[in-house]
């Protein structure tokens, strides 16, 4: 009986048919900057290591988290880490049935980029 | 086949295998990490850079040292669902997709206790 249409269900249309919308935007870039922080945990890991090592091996991993690649890594995760927090809880609305109107869906989702940039900025001159 | 129920014959052959466990379980890490990611990334993000002295000085403080176990553990059990979600949409094939899939959960266990030890360490 479950098997009365197989074959003939309805299609969901491919993604590149559509214009691209804030929204699409905003939910990629949850994925992206969820996937891309992996680099970043497995530094922070590796630093508190050292520190748990020893002086010598420390000073190894303080020194590649605070050169120019540890500092691409780090700044770039902590952007990632205001977006992911921003649109988290963005998700975290929708979870109960708040914000999913339209207009206001687009509205925080370019709330949730500014916002990303303000936390990153803000973050970087209070630390 | 004919005696089993339809749902009966679905269950468990949806391409996750399960939903609401999942679910439940990135959302109350996701509300976790709210207070928690504000109180990690503030005294680390002081103390890096700092000496190994005062790194070490910083995390044998009971409060920083608590914060970023749970930091840690709640991150990498939130990477570990989230990755899984990303290979189970993007990877089609059954065999890579089943060995990325162990892979993720031995790789975020891994780091996420690595931490939590190194962490216990320097505290103790």
């Amino acid at each position: 009986m479950a098997d009365v249409n197989r074959g003939n269900r309805p299609l969901s249309p491919h993604l590149s048919i559509y214009r691209t919308q804030i929204t699409m935007i905003t939910s990629i870039t949850h994925r992206i900057t969820g996937v891309g922080m992996t680099l970043g945990a497995v530094l922070i890991v590796w630093w508190f290591l050292a520190a748990s090592t020893g002086p010598e091996y420390f000073a190894v991993a303080d020194a590649v988290l605070t050169s120019w690649f540890g500092a691409l890594v780090l700044i770039g995760s902590l952007w990632a880490l205001s977006y992911h927090f921003c649109n988290g809880i963005r998700h975290l609305f929708w979870d109960v049935e708040q914000g999913l109107e339209m207009e206001t869906a687009r509205k925080t989702g370019y709330a949730v980029f500014a916002g990303s940039i303000v936390l990153t900025i803000l973050t970087l001159i209070v630390i | 086949m004919s005696y089993l129920t339809d749902k009966k014959r679905v269950t468990g052959l949806g391409s996750a295998k399960d939903g609401t466990g999942h679910f439940i379980s990135q959302r109350v890490t996701a509300i976790a990490l709210v207070p928690l990611a504000i109180l990690f990334v503030l005294p680390f993000g002081y103390n890096l850079g700092a000496g190994y002295d005062r790194v070490v000085e910083a995390y044998s403080h009971p409060v920083n040292a608590i914060v970023a176990i749970m930091f840690i553990f709640t991150i990498f059990t939130h990477l570990r669902l989230g990755l899984q979600v990303v290979i189970e949409d993007y990877v089609h094939g059954h065999g890579a997709r089943s060995a990325l899939l162990i892979a993720n959960t031995l790789f975020c266990w891994m780091f996420g206790l690595t931490g939590v030890f190194a962490i216990a360490k320097i505290a103790l």
